[in-house]
């Protein structure tokens, strides 16, 4: 146990693919209905499910791994008529586990509270490489689809052999199924009772289209929402077990820093209170966090620290540090940007510098550890929960079914939980302690030893024609990552190219990863370009676009916001940009007031067109695409984490800015419903057209053209 | 350790065996098992620990439980009565006014402290004293809207 943070090797674009090993499920179908009652059960073994699941569309050159075969759903109708779906996936605020619930009743014709989900258990659940990725939709709905319209055939199955009838004949609908013909009906309780039935099924049957929908597509509230408003929904960090003790762990004074040397005879000292000390790992149990608090304010260590970048040289750095880009997979070219440059009427050159930024997701990183007979249970809110449950099996040396890792529906993460940190320490707390242990980071912990974001450098060349067509298109990415690094926009002559950097901070996911630097830095230089061009900034666009969703996001935000819009006040400035990922199109217009004498900056008004195919819930989409926009406004505008000598400087939230109630704009969200098109994730893609429609309002406003993110930590300095 | 001090909330007493120099927030937390009242940052900035002490909206993270137990406290868990909801409950429901809902108890206390000191905050009023609460999920919107909503029906049920 000598690092207890694994260690956390970049991948690009998508930091957390570090490991994916085969993963066996192991519960019996007999363990199954032992568990649940006897009923009707269906499983889906998808052979490609795996690979959809990770690789995300329009980059499979990118991923290649080998994936297993495997079950990866399943629904259960019990002698009692309640559905009971499976899934690896977790709730963390994006409210899947309403819109899948709504899927599984929409398909298997039950009512919506009849459904029930059971979410990232990794004992009770099929194996799920993580939440991420804006994947949860676009897997989950088609396979819950396949899963309840199978069942809903073995029910009816059930009751042609009851009645003797041939199935063809039979409707299931209203939780039973009837006999046109006789007027008899059967409930599905009724027709679930005393039956074991199980089945596989093959990945390709057809689904009901989204234009028959009738639960899916509604605007239902979040599942379980009383238990939020009355505060009785247990998140991981309110869990208490018999005996659980608490525990705090001693945090290094700075990154890479070595234990020289440990004085813990105080702690020890004190009633109640454990030590453990494994290699640099050094942690304390108490029975009240107060207690263990102060135990661990009681330790007196040695520290041998090693130099660090600081945020100061970190731009410098990354463009210094770039590895020599020799894989084809960072780059993509066509035609070629010297001679598009050589033609152009006009040519533009900028540099973008993106800052590291933090998830703070309000719930830090959480774990209640349970040892019962060398068995392992870990309550922890992470985003994979199998991928934590294999790195507790091996940071302790036990096979992977003796882990059982739960994640209670989780107070956030937005790309920030996918490792194991927390449930770790709680395990190895929990293990010398001999009683459950909970672990539940503080704020400052959580925004310096979590993970951030990556920072990074962009730079950007272009050439356009003198009737504004572009000619050519150079961008190039340091270190932040490939997510929306294409350009959507029509140029012969296109050169990209992600450079990797191997990792200053310790970086991994974020929402919408690093499609919001690169949409960033394209969607500011193609204002610049616009301006560059004398032509409306929509237009300039619309001009060189011809991706047919990215322009109906464009036209329906640019008209709810009434774009192109007439100043009527000094330090008044308006600006759009739009971008697609991940399979969702997004257009974003904003409105901004800058005081210009006290620098003070203010975004007014927000308007946020997004399309994502068939829409299954309007009202959970809605708040998906107003809380990016409100998530997006912190990085565009001031949030950076700073850095020296190893040690974040401003980990906390009075110092690291995060978007409050004032900050907050009118917010608008035009939902574009595609019925004739299957659903993709919304998670994610809403909030990378933010900070540059913010960035060339700014430039509308000022004149000044602000190329990095965050734009105005400090405000606008009058200029 | 002191056996001697005792704090009201929601209207019962309880004895409190942490010490007394221990935020309030981890003796209702872990103590007394309010598991509503949430750590944030436990440096008073996000507001998720929030309740009312003597009706006013406090920061449980940063007061001592010696200092709050000379008042009577309410948490989230006390505004629900006979199974009906708290007005102020009811419409961050009916408003959809959460997603990871962490937030969610310190914003509804917050708000609780506000109304009963002004029945009718403007728009302006609410984002100011909401100013001190943290949603990470962007929900503030709806936030306003569920507190402008629970501002009528406490109206209309005072009238």
């Amino acid at each position: 146990m000598n690092a207890m943070l694994p260690d956390f090797s970049a991948e690009p674009e998508r930091f957390e693919f570090n490991a994916s090993p085969i993963h066996k499920f192991d519960l019996a179908r007999r363990e199954f209905f032992k568990l649940l009652g006897a009923g009707v059960v269906v499983f889906v073994v998808a052979q490609d499910a795996l690979a959809a699941q990770e690789t995300p569309a329009g980059s499979s050159s990118f991923h290649n791994e080998e994936l297993p075969k495997e079950i990866t759903s399943w629904l259960h109708v019990g002698e009692e008529g309640v559905v009971t779906g499976f899934t690896g996936k977790a709730e963390v605020g994006q409210n899947i586990r309403t819109s899948i619930s709504q899927t599984i009743a929409d398909e298997l014709r039950v009512p919506f509270e009849s459904v029930r989900l059971v979410m990232a258990d990794t004992s009770l659940t099929p194996f799920d490489a993580g939440t991420f990725g804006s994947r949860t939709t676009p897997s989950m709905t088609p396979q819950f689809r396949r899963v309840a319209e199978a069942a809903r055939n073995l029910l009816i199955r059930v009751a042609a052999k009851e009645w003797n009838v041939a199935p063809e004949g039979l409707i299931a609908a209203d939780a039973k199924v009837t006999d046109p013909a006789s007027k008899r009906s059967l409930s599905y309780a009724e027709l679930a009772r005393g039956k074991t039935l199980a089945q596989n099924l093959p990945s390709e049957d057809p689904v009901t289209p989204a234009t028959e929908w009738k639960v899916a597509g509604k605007p239902l509230p979040k599942v379980g929402g009383r238990a939020f408003v009355t505060g009785s929904h247990q998140y991981t960090s309110d869990i208490r077990l018999e005996g659980m003790l608490y525990g705090k762990v001693l945090r290094a004074p700075s990154f890479g820093a070595t234990l020289a040397s440990l004085d813990d005879s105080a702690a020890k000292a004190m009633s109640d209170v454990t030590v453990v000390r494994d290699g640099d790992f050094v942690g304390v149990t108490a029975p009240s966090s107060h207690q263990a608090q102060k135990a661990l304010e009681a330790i007196r260590a040695q520290w041998k620290e090693v130099p660090q970048v600081s945020s100061k040289e970190i731009f410098s750095y990354l463009k210094k540090n770039a590895e020599p880009s020799s894989n084809e997979r960072f780059r993509h070219q066509r035609g070629s940007v010297d001679e598009g440059l050589a033609a152009a009427a006009h040519r533009l050159e900028t540099t973008h510098n993106v800052a590291y930024i933090a998830h703070a997701p309000l719930e830090p990183r959480a774990a209640v550890a349970q040892w019962t007979e060398g068995k392992l249970a870990v309550w922890t809110g992470t985003q994979r929960p199998f991928a934590n449950r294999d790195e507790l099996a091996s940071v302790f040396h036990i096979p992977e079914s003796s882990v059982r890792v739960f994640v209670p529906d989780t107070g956030a993460a937005y790309g920030g939980k996918h490792t194991s940190d927390a449930a770790i320490e709680a395990a190895r707390l929990a293990k010398a302690a001999g009683k459950p242990v909970k672990v539940v980071w503080t704020r400052e912990e959580e925004f310096t030893w979590a993970y951030f974001r990556p920072a990074g450098v962009i730079e950007v060349k272009s050439g356009i024609s003198k009737d504004g067509k572009l000619t050519a298109w150079e961008f190039h990415n340091y270190h932040s990552g490939m997510s929306g690094i294409e350009t959507p926009y029509e140029v012969a002559n296109q050169h990209t190219e992600y450079h990797q950097v191997p990792l200053v901070l310790r970086s991994g996911s974020y929402r919408g990863l690093a499609a919001t630097a690169n949409h960033f830095a394209r969607e500011s230089h193609m204002d610049a370009l616009a301006q560059v061009a004398q032509m409306d900034a929509l237009e300039f666009r619309l001009k060189n676009l011809s991706e047919g969703r990215t322009r109906a996001v464009l036209e329906a935000a640019a008209k709810s916001f009434g774009w192109p819009r007439q100043k009527t006040q000094p330090g008044q400035g308006f600006g759009l940009a739009c971008g697609f990922e991940k399979g969702g199109y997004v257009a974003t217009c904003a409105e901004v007031a800058v005081n210009r004498a006290s620098g003070d900056v203010r975004v007014v008004r927000a308007v946020a067109a997004f399309e994502c195919g068939a829409i299954v819930n309007p009202d959970g989409l809605r708040n998906q695409v107003v809380g990016a926009i409100v998530q997006g406004l912190g990085g565009a505008l001031f949030e950076a984490v700073e850095f020296e000598h190893g040690r974040i400087t401003n980990p906390h939230f009075a110092s690291y800015r995060v978007p409050r109630f004032r900050d907050v704009p009118e917010i608008e969200a035009v939902l574009l419903d595609r019925k004739d098109i299957p659903s993709a994730g919304a998670g994610e893609t809403p909030i990378m057209a933010i900070a540059p429609a913010v960035g060339n309002a700014l430039f509308d406003a000022t004149g000044i053209r602000l190329n990095n993110l965050p734009m105005v930590p400090k405000g606008l300095r009058a200029a | 350790m002191a056996r001697s001090l005792e704090i009201e909330v929601n209207g019962k007493r309880h004895p409190v065996n942490y010490p007394p120099d221990t935020p309030l927030l981890y003796v209702l937390h872990d103590e007394l098992g309010l598991t509503g009242t949430k750590y944030g940052c436990g440096e008073g900035q996000c507001g998720a620990c929030t309740v009312l002490i003597g009706g006013a909206p406090r920061r449980s993270c940063q007061i001592p439980v010696s200092a709050a137990a000379v008042k009577p406290i309410t948490t989230i868990e006390g505004l629900e009565k006979e199974g009906k909801l708290h007005p102020i409950q009811q419409a961050f429901l009916d408003a959809g006014a959460f997603q990871c809902a962490f937030c969610t108890s310190g914003m509804v206390m917050s708000s609780l402290g506000l109304l009963q000191t002004n029945a009718n905050p403007k728009r302006e009023e609410i984002v100011q004293l909401l100013q001190g609460n943290i949603c990470r999920c962007g929900t503030h919107p709806r936030v306003i809207e569920a507190v402008q909503h629970a501002a009528k029906m406490m109206q209309e049920r005072a009238r």
